[in-house]
């Protein structure tokens, strides 16, 4: 029964309350980052790694924060983590740092990891927690993928930066703003029709 | 209009106008510019109005039986989508991406916002903005007239100016007869002034559209040109920039579209002043040589809060509050 409840807390995050095309949250930095593969693989990786520490740590603290400074603890937590990744990731992978530039640092505001720390973890025991920030992480960065993979194959003609279609000339549009809204609202679209078809 | 009993108040007065003979008239009135078209830029501006019109309307009845909806292609909306579209692009564009011009037009903007009728932005002109963002480049290339091949180009008067390469007609070469009947780089339906005026007339003439909108919109065009468009205040050749760009089709046949825009009169006005002014200002200070179809979108934005500023007064009752 319990392993059932685990597993169920992990596997939400995937699909039935996936952040992005469910709870639509932290579109922010998915519309902005969503211009290639690449790129969405690794902020997708590094708000990951946040969701998941700062949900293990906020769990284990949670009885001794007092509800009313609630937020402002979790501010913290959530940012200690955050200034761990971009350091990594400077020192790592300078290219990809560059690239994502100021989205790295604004995961500290990313309304996923606010709104797991406020509705799940300050709530759930440790383990459970870590499974449901497992869970979103990998809902976000699949959600992401698909997104990016959609915009780099028609806003360049490639996929993490290999050339796909040679005779294509790359609709500019896809990887500009309006393609991430586009791609973004007709995949909302489509997973309301398949959870729709699914209902009846 | 698919309700079996209508139930609507008096007077009930039986017309014979209906949607489909409005669409179908607007699409009469435009053939002859198309005509023009083809008949300046070859044949190939003829298979891109063909490839349009076809587009838009097999992507209308496929989206229609998806959403299990009666198939209303012969009320003849989605053509007219098509066919403006087709008026908007180069006659070098590659067909296949006209064709995603119209699918963009008719599944997006049109049918996912609700069908006829729901749309927020005209479906032509968004399509055409679309393919603009998409690939700037191959929208810029226009072919020269009469020449009948893809690989000579021609820059739009509206291009020259902007780029500083000719100021006055006399330097880009052409005369005023030109522009009005056509003789220059362009798009496919814009070009021939003459045939699209006489198309305007009849509609005019038919009460299919009123004058408020092409009014307010040209007049304001034309007076903010000759106030600031020119090196000095009133040099500016004002007969040129209204008859070098997409102004009198946009004015008469895109603004006038009657979802998109404001149902009073005085908001009619309103929303022609906005085109006109906004046109100007792209043309004078933004990046593209020509601004009527952005400045006719950016105000299809606006038609539903020019529709609530401007109420008309409920016959017995006292003037309402103009409230937002």
């Amino acid at each position: 029964m319990a392993m059932k409840r685990l597993i169920k807390e992990f596997s939400k995050g995937i699909f039935r309350e996936n952040p992005i095309f469910v709870i639509v949250l932290g579109l922010c930095p998915a519309l902005a980052v969503s211009v290639s593969l690449e790129n969405a693989l690794g902020m997708g990786l590094a708000a990951s790694f946040v969701l998941v520490f700062s949900n293990c740590l906020i769990s284990g603290i949670r009885n001794i924060v007092p509800s009313r400074i609630r937020i402002p603890c979790f501010i913290v937590v959530i940012a200690s983590f955050v200034t761990i990744v971009e350091l990594l990731m400077a020192a790592f992978s300078p290219q990809l740092a560059k690239q994502l530039g100021i989205f790295v640092p604004l995961i500290v505001v990313n309304c996923i990891i606010m709104g797991r720390a406020e509705g799940f973890a300050s709530k759930n025991s440790i383990l459970p927690s870590l499974l449901d920030g497992l869970g979103m992480g990998l809902g976000f960065t699949i959600a992401l993928s698909f997104i990016a993979i959609i915009r780099e194959l028609l806003g360049s003609g490639k996929i993490l930066g290999f050339m796909i279609f040679k005779a294509y000339p790359p609709a500019t549009i896809m990887i500009l703003p309006p393609g991430a809204l586009l791609t973004l609202g007709m995949l909302i679209g489509l997973i309301n029709l398949i959870k729709e078809r699914n209902k009846r | 209009m698919n309700d079996k009993f209508l139930l609507s108040i008096s007077p009930h007065i039986y017309k014979k106008e209906s949607t489909a003979r409005i669409m179908w008239t607007v699409f009469l009135c435009l053939v002859p510019s198309g005509i023009a078209g083809i008949f300046i830029f070859g044949p190939r501006a003829l298979w891109m109005i063909v490839a349009c019109v076809a587009m838009a309307i097999s992507t209308e009845t496929i989206i229609l039986a998806l959403r299990h909806q009666r198939i209303t292609i012969t009320d003849g909306s989605a053509a007219l989508t098509g066919l403006l579209l087709a008026y908007n692009l180069p006659s070098s564009l590659p067909i296949w991406m006209a064709c995603i011009g119209s699918l963009f037009a008719i599944a997006i903007v049109k049918q996912a916002f609700g069908g006829l009728g729901k749309n927020i932005f005209n479906p032509a002109l968004a399509g055409r903005a679309f393919l603009l963002i998409a690939w700037p480049k191959y929208m810029v290339s226009f072919s020269k007239p009469f020449i009948y091949s893809d690989s000579v180009t021609s820059a739009t008067p509206l291009y020259l100016l902007k780029e500083g390469k000719a100021e006055t007609i006399h330097q880009m070469g052409i005369s005023y007869l030109d522009l009005f009947l056509g003789n220059r780089g362009g798009c496919i339906g814009e070009v021939c002034i003459a045939l699209l005026l006489l198309g305007a007339l009849f509609l005019l003439w038919r009460k299919i559209i009123s004058w408020h909108i092409p009014f307010s919109f040209i007049s304001t065009l034309g007076l903010l040109t000759w106030l600031w468009g020119g090196s000095q205040i009133g040099r500016a050749d004002v007969l040129f920039s209204l008859l070098a760009g997409g102004v009198v089709l946009g004015a008469f046949f895109m603004a006038t579209d009657y979802v998109t825009s404001p149902l009073t009169r005085e908001g009619q006005l309103i929303f022609g002043f906005g085109c006109g002014l906004l046109t100007f200002v792209i043309r004078r200070w933004g990046g593209y040589p020509e601004g009527v179809s952005f400045a006719i979108l950016m105000m299809n934005a606006l038609a539903p809060l020019l529709d609530r500023f401007c109420r008309p007064r409920i016959y017995g009752h006292e003037k309402i509050n103009k409230r937002i």
